[in-house]
């Protein structure tokens, strides 16, 4: 209704506030080098400082450099996000694909998995997912790597659910066009059919659904970790860095401020992207 | 609808089985068992104490072999003891439970009520499109946890107004509200963005439609059309979030519980599972699974009662 210069407006400025936090989390390193800090180490003299030359945004209780924090937990956040949303993508892809090429009781099987899972309440699984051993699903842990991976696995068991949905759909409705059962009749292989001409059409569910599951997984993440269930510290990440920070809303305030800034800025990104994605999408079709 | 509910209900039990059965086992493969607790706590307990005690509490037994326990006990009335409280499962649960539908039955309406407000003057109103459109955006955006440090920061911290949690001790009703009005406020702003959207995009499609002219070219009012013709319509994949949303109700709101340190469903969920809290957890997980699952069940029907051409599809 607003013309078509809607999506892409919005599609713009998602993509610009991504790549800026992707920017000034490749920028860690440097800033931290630049400032002469380090974002683990603590420096228990000038804890709770207020912003100055040394520290841009002020220390936090254990006298850590917040500007430095942030960008760190870019780093885990934006990773977190992108590799929760390919993992769900490729599962989600591979589900909904599955379902509407095999149809019967594979694609009745798959949905109702998927309406269960829908149907449950995400929040006290992925805790209940969160608090499990590691080890005993023979993954590392210990490690901010090891952390980020067994988050990434968490989400994933529910992000699938949402892009699984919207690829079987739009799959079904390219194998009952005309000339894919043309295709059929006139003996191409299933491979190639799923190949030439569904894969296609999925592109654009898939991009949408993808960056929800990044917003979602962002979201999801920082959640975890502000419940102590994600990323562990001393690595900092936006959850955790809020953590600490609710205890002295009383003494610093402002440290509660930049990380849940960050998060609701990331999250925005990523969903103003899926906005512009999908209004796009129908003004061209 | 007869046979819908008769041919759902059965699947609804199988989900109901095999969720307690993935729950059983995921508390199971948490590090650390009762007995271990124990151990910790009572530094005299030898290795004869500890396998006499396994096999008192059945611990010994395979996990599948307790789940069944559990299961057959449940379907004869029997929900166990919580081994966090010392007390019957059921008894820990229900102030619990109390607190969250005080506090997301509060949120909820206030939310549902406001969302499709909003979403009408988007859809009705194309000059607040834009402005409805970026507090939705927002809303979504904002992490529950942090919205409610805000709150506390600008209205007990600084304002001095409200309480910065906890519940009351004592008083009446009109204390017991003014701790509620910051939790309230943080799950409203959460919830309020999908109604919004929602009714906006259902409420435009609508408006569109020739059956909306036809009111209009016999005379219907604006208001008319809008409260009577286009938002019952568009009120149809309302339900669904409102299902979902039931669910909340009963699993309550972590986030929002631990914020601002309120007793809540969500809170006893996890220390449950995290305290390894076995009968505790499960019940409370089956009563949210039940509830949101039975709530989807009647949003179903209560769709195919709206808009009888659902019920043709298959």
């Amino acid at each position: 209704m607003k013309g078509g210069a809607g999506g892409h407006w919005r599609l713009r400025l998602g993509l610009a506030i991504l790549l800026l936090l992707a920017a000034a989390a490749l920028a860690a390193p440097w800033v931290a080098a630049w400032l002469g800090v380090d974002p683990e180490l603590p420096d228990l003299l000038a804890r709770q400082a207020g912003p100055s030359a040394a520290h841009p945004l002020g220390t936090d209780e254990l006298g850590r450099d917040i500007l430095v924090r942030l960008l760190v937990g870019a780093r885990v956040s934006l990773a977190v996000g992108i590799a929760a949303a390919l993992a769900s993508s490729a599962v989600g892809l591979a589900a909904g694909l599955l379902a509407a090429w095999r149809g019967g009781w594979v694609d009745a099987a798959l949905m109702r998995l998927a309406d269960g899972l829908l149907a449950l309440p995400a929040l006290p699984l992925l805790v209940l997912l969160a608090a499990m051993d590691p080890a005993a699903l023979g993954l590392p842990r210990g490690s901010a790597v090891a952390d980020v991976l067994r988050i990434v696995l968490i989400l994933a068991i529910f992000g699938w659910v949402g892009v699984a949905r919207l690829c079987r759909a739009a799959a079904l409705s390219v194998l009952a066009r005309d000339h894919v059962r043309a295709a059929r009749a006139l003996g191409v292989g299933e491979g190639r059919l799923l190949r030439r001409h569904v894969a296609p059409a999925l592109a654009a569910p898939l991009t949408v659904a993808g960056s929800l599951a990044v917003a979602g997984a962002i979201l999801a993440e920082s959640t975890l970790s502000f419940l102590g269930l994600g990323i562990q510290p001393p690595s900092a990440s936006w959850g955790n860095m809020l953590a600490n920070a609710q205890d002295l809303v009383f003494s610093a305030p402002l440290a509660a401020l930049w990380p849940g800034l960050a998060i609701a800025l990331a999250v925005a990104g990523a969903m103003l992207v899926a906005d512009g994605l999908r209004e796009a999408r129908h003004q061209s079709s | 609808m007869i046979r819908m509910i008769a041919g759902r209900l059965p699947q609804i039990a199988v989900t109901l089985a095999l969720l307690s059965l993935a729950a059983y086992l995921a508390i199971g493969a948490m590090p650390g068992d009762p007995i271990s607790l124990a151990m910790m706590a009572d530094p005299r307990l030898g290795p004869d104490d500890v396998a006499r005690m396994r096999a008192l509490h059945g611990l010994d037994q395979p996990l599948l072999a307790r789940w069944w326990a559990w299961a057959s006990g449940v379907l004869r009335g029997e929900f166990g003891y919580s081994r966090l409280f010392a007390r019957p499962a059921a008894e820990v649960l229900w102030p619990a439970l109390r607190g969250s539908l005080v506090l997301l039955g509060t949120a909820l309406a206030l939310a549902a009520t406001l969302g499709v407000a909003a979403g009408m003057l988007a859809a009705l109103r194309p000059r607040w499109r834009g402005a409805v459109d970026a507090a939705a955006l927002l809303s979504q955006a904002l992490p529950a946890f942090w919205l409610g440090i805000l709150l506390i920061i600008l209205f007990a911290v600084t304002l001095g107004w409200l309480p910065a949690g906890g519940a009351p001790q004592e008083g009446g009703l009109a204390e017991a509200a003014r701790f509620l009005v910051l939790p309230v406020a943080t799950l409203a702003i959460a919830h309020l963005a999908a109604y919004a959207r929602h009714t906006a995009a259902g409420m435009a499609e609508i408006l569109q439609s020739p059956w909306i002219t036809a009111a209009r070219a016999r005379g219907a009012g604006e208001a008319r059309i809008a409260l009577r013709h286009a938002l019952p319509n568009a009120a149809v994949p309302l339900l669904s979030i409102l299902a979902l949303d039931a669910g909340a109700l009963v699993s309550g709101a972590l986030i929002t519980e631990t914020v601002f340190a309120r007793p809540g469903m969500g809170k006893l969920l996890t220390d449950a599972v995290m305290g390894n809290d076995h009968n505790l957890a499960l019940l409370a997980l089956m009563l949210v699974a039940t509830t949101t699952l039975l709530a989807t069940l009647a949003a179903d029907l209560a769709q195919r009662a709206l808009d009888p051409r659902l019920g043709q599809g298959r």
